[in-house]
């Protein structure tokens, strides 16, 4: 069993993690193919002495053209509805393949081709095809980037059955699950989020996985529990810090991944701790922090001493305007202030 | 327009504006901490400054992430775009969209958009009103060679085609789509040949030459606007600076093609067309770049005196008509 959080050893960044997990399976099978806008860059400029102009518009995937060639490595060009519609075409007949949609907000654009056959294929043909597709994609809004380039859409995925999806929090994770969703034989949504690409932590430089479907708890506390997805996970840290010196033990739980959602994990920790605050960068309606917070009373109910509440972004567009958008996105003190609110009302 | 003297003197003024908006806005955005998502248009002013010579504020345009030109050629303020840029509550978005949203109603101005090739069949939708209600209204729908491949931009020009609307499609081929050349993704090397596939005329004209666009633009608007439906217009056309303001352009071209279309920079080459003429004279065109600097100054101090929005306007605007709450509801937002 590969440890949920490393012991010690060497450190990389969130983006070099990611880099490396792409390389390793990338060796180590020679079906496993990458497309996307820009992942090599400069595409059939070779003569020129081009090889790879970006790596990735976040250099994720830096250095791949250079390894394993334009054969396996594949600029494409802007036609997300055809390329990933190939990518799992070709993933069902043989391929293992990785197609990149630079940024989530982009999904309607391919949105057809993720739920109607990657999601369905194998069911609706009755288990005749495997469908090892990986698509990675981009979350996060507190870049100024407004309302086209700034989701957190994890849960729109999840809600389609057939798909699943992961949301690494940092380098130790994003490498141990895409390793993860590439090797798994169904189609997986792979999550970065663009505010830790430069986040360092320690990364074991063989490769391994980590359980797809499974969380992992980052701080043991008797007071709450509170859950983070993705970035927002170091927002429960930080809360949790704030929390102590209010004399409140915050448990921090990180979902990483959210099809399927490791409930288990979850009601484990509430059944200890009596309250759940889940933190989502994601709006609130239909959302995965909602959905946690209806299986947490449905099947903890007698062990809640507080309703089970969530941290959200509201239900609006992401906001230009930096005053608005620092509004937008979940931060410590709210957390800070639902929880003792809880405390105040319950405890 | 005609292209007497005042017109001449607007085309090179909406170019000028254009190319002093970006080197003056683009960078104090940027020293605001909010430019990841600016796109300069320098290098390609002659497109919209031509094209929309022949437009007026009723008709429409739909636009992209690389906007400001379009914008500024519709006869958007650009003091208020700066606004809009900074983030301020005087923007014509009310600093909710910012640079890749920017959208002024009362010009028919559709919205710059951050999704490539999004707005193309806004445009055409606006024709559809125009025919439906002979409004006598035309739309141009802006794209770039990268939006050339997204599958809507077909599917809506076959609709157009169908439906016989008073629509151009106006693709500004800039070689690239951020990285990616266009000889790479594209499969034709003019991607004006495709207008056939939709039994509409292609032009293909130099986009750095703001008289070659408006003479086809002319041709392909008086079409729409008299009945006989869309076109394809391809203007071959250079961005000078990379794809954002962060990416260096050299790790994917060449500084020999970078100089080779700065000897054909749209407003030079105006100058060396106008000039030998006599009718217009270089201390005219030198006043006009001086009252664009001043313009720009005036327009970064507007934008930084304007107000920001209030916390509250985050609620607003989402729908016509939707509880306030159940924005909030189950939030915990501290506002
Ligand atoms: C659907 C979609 N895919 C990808 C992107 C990311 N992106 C933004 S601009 C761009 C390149 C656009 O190229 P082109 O249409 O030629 O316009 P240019 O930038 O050259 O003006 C890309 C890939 C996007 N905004 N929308
Ligand atoms: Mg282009």
């Amino acid at each position: 069993m590969v440890e949920m959080i490393p012991a010690a050893g060497r450190e990389l960044l969130y983006r070099e993690a990611i880099n490396e997990a792409l390389k390793q399976e990338m060796r180590l099978d020679e079906n496993v193919i990458i497309m996307g806008e820009e992942i090599a860059g400069g595409a059939g400029r070779e003569h020129l002495g081009i090889q790879d102009a970006w790596g990735g518009p976040f250099r994720t995937t830096v250095g791949l053209i250079q390894e394993f060639g334009k054969e396996r490595v594949l600029d494409t060009p802007l036609s997300e509805a055809g390329f990933m519609g190939a990518a799992i075409g070709a993933s069902s007949t043989g391929l293992r393949v990785i197609a990149e949609l630079m940024f989530v907000d982009f999904m309607g654009v391919c949105w057809d081709q993720l739920i109607n056959n990657a999601a369905k294929m194998r069911y609706m043909f009755g288990g005749q095809v495997e469908v090892p597709f990986t698509m990675l994609t981009r979350i996060g809004a507190g870049f100024g980037s407004a309302a086209q380039h700034s989701e957190s859409f994890y849960s729109l995925f999840s809600h389609m059955p057939g798909l699943k999806g992961v949301v690494p929090s940092d380098a130790y994770t994003a490498k141990g699950l895409l390793t993860a969703a590439i090797r798994d034989n169904d189609p997986v949504i792979y999550f970065e989020h663009k505010g830790l690409y430069t986040q360092p932590s320690i990364v074991p430089e063989e490769s391994y996985t980590l359980p797809l479907g499974k969380a992992r708890t980052l701080k043991s506390g008797t007071g709450i529990t509170l859950v983070g997805i993705s970035k927002m996970t170091w927002i429960c840290m930080d809360a949790a810090a704030e929390l102590n010196k209010l004399g409140i033990d915050a448990e921090v739980i990180d979902l990483l991944s959210v099809s399927p959602i490791d409930y288990d994990h979850i009601i484990e920790s509430v059944r200890k701790t009596h309250a759940l605050v889940v933190v989502d960068e994601d709006t609130p309606v239909c959302s995965i922090a909602s959905d946690i917070c209806a299986r947490v009373a449905e099947e903890a109910f007698d062990y809640l001493d507080a309703p089970p509440t969530k941290v959200t972004a509201p239900h609006t567009p992401v906001p230009y305007s930096r005053v608005l958008e620092d509004q937008y996105v979940p931060n410590v003190p709210r957390v800070v202030t639902t929880v003792k609110s809880l405390y105040e009302g319950y405890r | 327009m005609e292209l007497n003297k005042e017109g001449l003197l607007h085309l090179y003024r909406v170019m000028s504006t254009i190319r002093h908006f970006e080197e003056r806005g683009i960078p104090e955005t940027g020293q605001r901490g909010m430019s990841a998502s600016v796109h300069s248009s320098v290098g390609q002013e002659a497109v919209p400054a031509g094209v929309c010579a022949h437009l007026s504020n009723e008709d429409y345009i739909g636009s992209t992430h690389r906007g400001h030109g379009h914008c500024i050629a519709k006869g958007v303020d650009p003091k208020a775009m700066m606004a809009e840029l900074f983030g301020r509550a005087s923007g014509p978005n009310k600093g909710k969209g910012g640079s890749m949203h920017i959208a002024d109603m009362t010009k028919g101005m559709l919205g710059t958009n951050g999704v490539v090739a999004a707005s193309i069949p806004l445009a055409v939708g606006a024709a559809l009103t125009s025919k439906i209600k002979k409004l006598n209204r035309v739309a141009v729908a802006f794209f770039g060679d990268g939006a050339a491949n997204q599958g809507v931009l077909h599917e809506s020009m076959n609709l157009a085609a169908v439906w016989n609307l008073p629509v151009i499609f106006c693709c500004e081929n800039n070689g690239y789509a951020e990285s990616t050349p266009f000889e790479y993704a594209s499969s034709v090397e003019a991607l004006s040949d495709r207008a056939a596939s939709y039994d509409m005329p292609g032009f293909n004209v130099d986009g750095m030459d703001v008289f070659a666009v408006y003479e086809a633009a002319g041709l392909a608007i008086e079409r729409a606007r008299s009945g006989d439906g869309p076109s394809l217009l391809e203007c071959k056309t250079y961005r000078y600076y990379g794809h954002t303001v962060f990416d260096d352009p050299l790790t994917y071209r060449t500084k020999e093609e970078e100089d080779y279309y700065k000897t054909r920079d749209p407003l030079k080459l105006f100058r060396d067309k106008v000039l030998p003429d006599g009718q217009i004279s270089e201390s005219e065109l030198d006043g006009i770049d001086s009252d664009c600097l001043k313009l720009m100054e005036e327009a970064v101090q507007f934008a930084d005196s304007s107000p920001m929005p209030e916390v509250s306007d985050l609620y607003v605007d989402v729908y016509s008509d939707y509880p306030l709450s159940m924005m909030k509801r189950g939030t915990n937002m501290s506002i």
